[in-house]
């Protein structure tokens, strides 16, 4: 079969599952930034107790790999009476999985921010929850975007793995048409291409531009 | 509701132990093929022809922009497809390789140009060639400081092994699947196989930072 | 750390009760004891200058007026009410967050590197803290934050961002940001050493313009001896923690008592 006749023929199938890879993409990423931004923040807290379950989290989910994670919360946490429908599963995995890797950018983004900001808020007589939300974060912002942009290729890639518990994305269409046809360079080659095509033509450009209008707010351009 | 069976746990460990040998076969195999492989990815990038480092770069983006899952089953299926068989094994380890090959380039990379653009001119200067110059002088004083960048991958090498077991590799997940799919169980294997990963990858990563920390003192870069 | 705080007042009452009192003071980092049993009093509407070598603890006198600094004994009070401490059931204990909060709302500070938020225009800077801490409403806050920037030179360069704007204006926008919380005490920790010798006056004069205007209280930490002597009420000389001799600025810098002073001018002096 020409490549042509394939593309044409499975078209359907490869945009449903880019679809989803999208929904699953998009659902992740925010699980993640909720994820980071709350863990970070717990790993500079003054409470030992507060640090310590932040560490766990972090630990728990930077110790283990994905897969094991995704057949853990998809297998076993119905045991425990937490029954997540695959689709849910999915996604909540995979954003606390790189929430986990995000945290440390967020502790390390706010640390970067000068002690001087800090002081300068507390003589305007600022609450510590405003000196957060107006002063420290917004420049924190500015210096995760760059490692966060990398880290949003990274959990793009790691929705993949959701094919493996059945949620019908991009990986796992590829691989039904792959078993029904057995044209395995043309199946699995076009998903590549796909996934690339998110990857460097969107996303990255994306957060780039975030990066432009961040800096350019900032006034440091 | 969740009942832990211990006599079935004493039963599986040990598959799972012997399969997490498998698994750290598995990682270290696939090191090995990256820390090689990364290197010619480097390498080739600071060769004067224009075109090699062109296609090098974008292969390198390209095999970082996609998911390793996808680049297991492309290499295992597409090579039948043209009459060259590979084992799981062998297609697993050259596609985690080349996988991590595409990370380890870039921190080679960074290595290479934190080395003072001096370096370059004294070894010129004494008329060294240019292989000379990367082994005697170059490389030298790239590698410790990238040293902590590969050790990192090396532990992501580890936790990205389970997905060789779509492609029937025996390692700590397959083991795990087909104990699950078996006993109709899965809370001890995917649990006991989590606990493992744990094992191995807290103090691996422990040991790094340490080692990175005490590589920094002695290098007097300690912040 | 214990101690008897029997000696302190729980208020500062009669007659003439000033605007600053340290009082008794030690501060300690570590084993460092960088202030031993500070004693300072700043009356209402004075101007009083700290000259000192470097590490002396100039600094951290302030900081610790500001709150960004704890204190390891005594006690200091603002406008009469202790600060660093609270009543409780007739007792002085440590202040509560909350407590800091409201006196420190009579203090604003000018930092040596002017510490502006670079994500806010000069305008925002000074809106900042009158909308998100006093509660003005924006079209208030502007019209105070304009009126400040017009007085210290800087309407113009409004809408700019810090990183467009030089060291010295940089500081005048500080000054301003500070003076829009109605601050009663002023802090000034070296607001010109950060700068190039050419712009140093643009800072000065709008300080000059402070004292010579507004009844403000004013503590400053600087080197420029010139400019102390013209704007002081009273020079405090710092050595090692404590106050080695103070008075009015002819006295203490035409005729100093103390060796230390004498050896510290002259080294300035000869560096200028
Ligand atoms: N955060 C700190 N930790 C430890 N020592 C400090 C700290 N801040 C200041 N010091 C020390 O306290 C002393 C006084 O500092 P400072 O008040 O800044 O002096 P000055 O402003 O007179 O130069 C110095 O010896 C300084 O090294
Ligand atoms: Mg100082």
């Amino acid at each position: 079969m020409p490549y042509l006749d394939f593309l044409t023929t499975y078209s359907d199938r490869f945009l449903d599952g880019t679809l989803i890879t999208l929904g699953q993409f998009g659902l992740a990423v925010l699980v993640a930034i909720i994820a980071a931004l709350i863990s970070g923040l717990m790993k500079m807290s003054h409470s030992k107790t507060v640090r310590a379950t932040a560490t766990v989290y972090i630990e728990l989910f930077r110790g283990t790999s994905l897969l094991v994670q995704l057949y853990w919360f998809y297998f076993v946490l119905p045991l425990f009476g937490f029954t997540l429908e695959k689709f849910t599963a999915g996604f909540v995995t995979v954003g606390l999985c790189y929430g986990a890797y995000g945290a440390e950018l967020v502790r390390g983004s706010i640390q970067s921010v000068p002690k001087g900001q800090w002081e300068a808020a507390l003589a305007l007589n600022m609450s510590p929850a405003a000196r957060m939300r107006r002063i420290i974060l917004p420049q924190a912002l500015v210096t995760i975007l760059p490692p966060w942009g990398n880290l949003m290729v990274e959990i793009l890639k790691g929705t993949a793995l959701v094919a493996l518990i059945s949620v019908a994305d991009l990986m796992f269409e590829t691989r039904q048409i792959n078993n029904n046809t057995y044209l395995s360079a043309q199946a699995f080659g076009t998903a590549l291409v796909i996934y690339y095509i998110f990857a460097r033509f969107m996303v990255t450009p994306v957060m780039r531009w975030l990066e432009r209008v961040m800096a350019r707010k900032i006034g440091r351009m | 509701m969740l009942d832990w069976k211990l006599d079935f746990t004493w039963e599986i460990l040990p598959r799972l132990i012997a399969a997490a040998g498998n698994t750290l076969v598995a990682a270290g195999g696939g090191y090995l093929v990256a820390v090689v492989l990364g290197l010619v990815f480097a390498l080739a990038q600071r060769t004067p022809s224009r075109t090699l480092t062109f296609i090098v770069r974008e292969l390198v983006e390209f095999v970082r922009s996609t998911p390793l899952l996808l680049q297991i089953f492309f290499i295992y299926y597409v090579g039948p497809q043209f009459g060259l068989r590979l084992s799981p094994w062998a297609a697993g380890l050259i596609a985690i390789g080349l996988h991590y090959a595409a990370y380890l380039s870039e921190v080679y990379r960074g290595g290479i140009e934190n080395v003072p653009k001096g370096q370059w001119e004294a070894a010129r200067a004494i008329n060294l060639s240019t292989v000379q110059t990367y082994r005697r002088i170059i490389i030298p004083q790239a590698l410790p400081p990238a040293l902590a960048g590969m050790g990192n991958y090396l532990v992501g090498i580890l936790k990205d092994t389970p997905m060789l077991s779509v492609i029937g590799v025996a390692e700590l997940m397959h083991t795990a699947n087909s104990i699950g799919a078996d006993n109709f169980r899965y809370l001890e294997p995917y649990t006991i196989v989590g606990l493992i990963f744990l094992a191995i990858s807290l103090p691996t990563a422990w040991l790094i930072r340490r080692f990175d920390k005490a590589l920094r003192r002695k290098m007097g870069l300690t912040r | 750390m214990k101690y008897d705080m029997s000696d302190y007042p729980l208020k500062l009452e009669g007659d003439n009760v000033p605007m600053v009192r340290f009082q008794n003071v030690t501060k300690k980092y570590g084993q460092l004891t960088v202030l031993d049993g500070l004693n300072l009093d700043v009356a209402e509407g004075e101007m009083v200058t700290i000259i000192g070598p470097s590490g002396s603890g100039k600094t951290t006198v302030l900081r610790m007026l500001m709150t960004l600094e704890t204190i390891d004994s005594g006690v200091i009070y603002v406008d009469g009410e202790p600060l660093t401490h609270m009543e409780k059931n007739g007792r002085l204990v440590r202040a509560s967050a909350a407590h800091l909060r409201k006196i420190r709302s009579k203090i604003g500070m000018c930092f040596q590197h002017f510490n502006l938020f670079p994500h806010m225009t000069a305008l925002g800077n000074c809106m900042e803290g009158p909308i998100q801490v006093l509660g003005l409403s924006k079209e208030k806050a502007e019209k105070r934050a304009l009126e400040l920037l017009d007085m210290v030179g800087m309407a113009e360069k409004r809408d700019q961002h810090p990183s467009r704007l030089s060291g010295g204006q940089q500081q005048r926008v500080a000054i301003a940001r500070a003076l829009a919380m109605r601050p009663k005490v002023m802090l000034f920790d070296e607001v010109t050493s950060a700068l190039d010798p050419e712009v140093i006056s643009e800072v000065t004069s709008v300080i000059r313009s402070l004292v010579d205007q507004h009844n403000l209280t004013m503590l400053m930490v600087t080197h420029q001896i010139g400019f102390a002597r013209e704007i002081s009420d009273r020079i405090c000389f710092f050595f090692a923690g404590q106050i080695e001799e103070q008075g009015a600025p002819k006295i203490l810098l035409d005729s100093p008592q103390n060796d230390r002073t004498q050896q510290f001018l002259s080294a300035v002096l000869d560096a200028n």
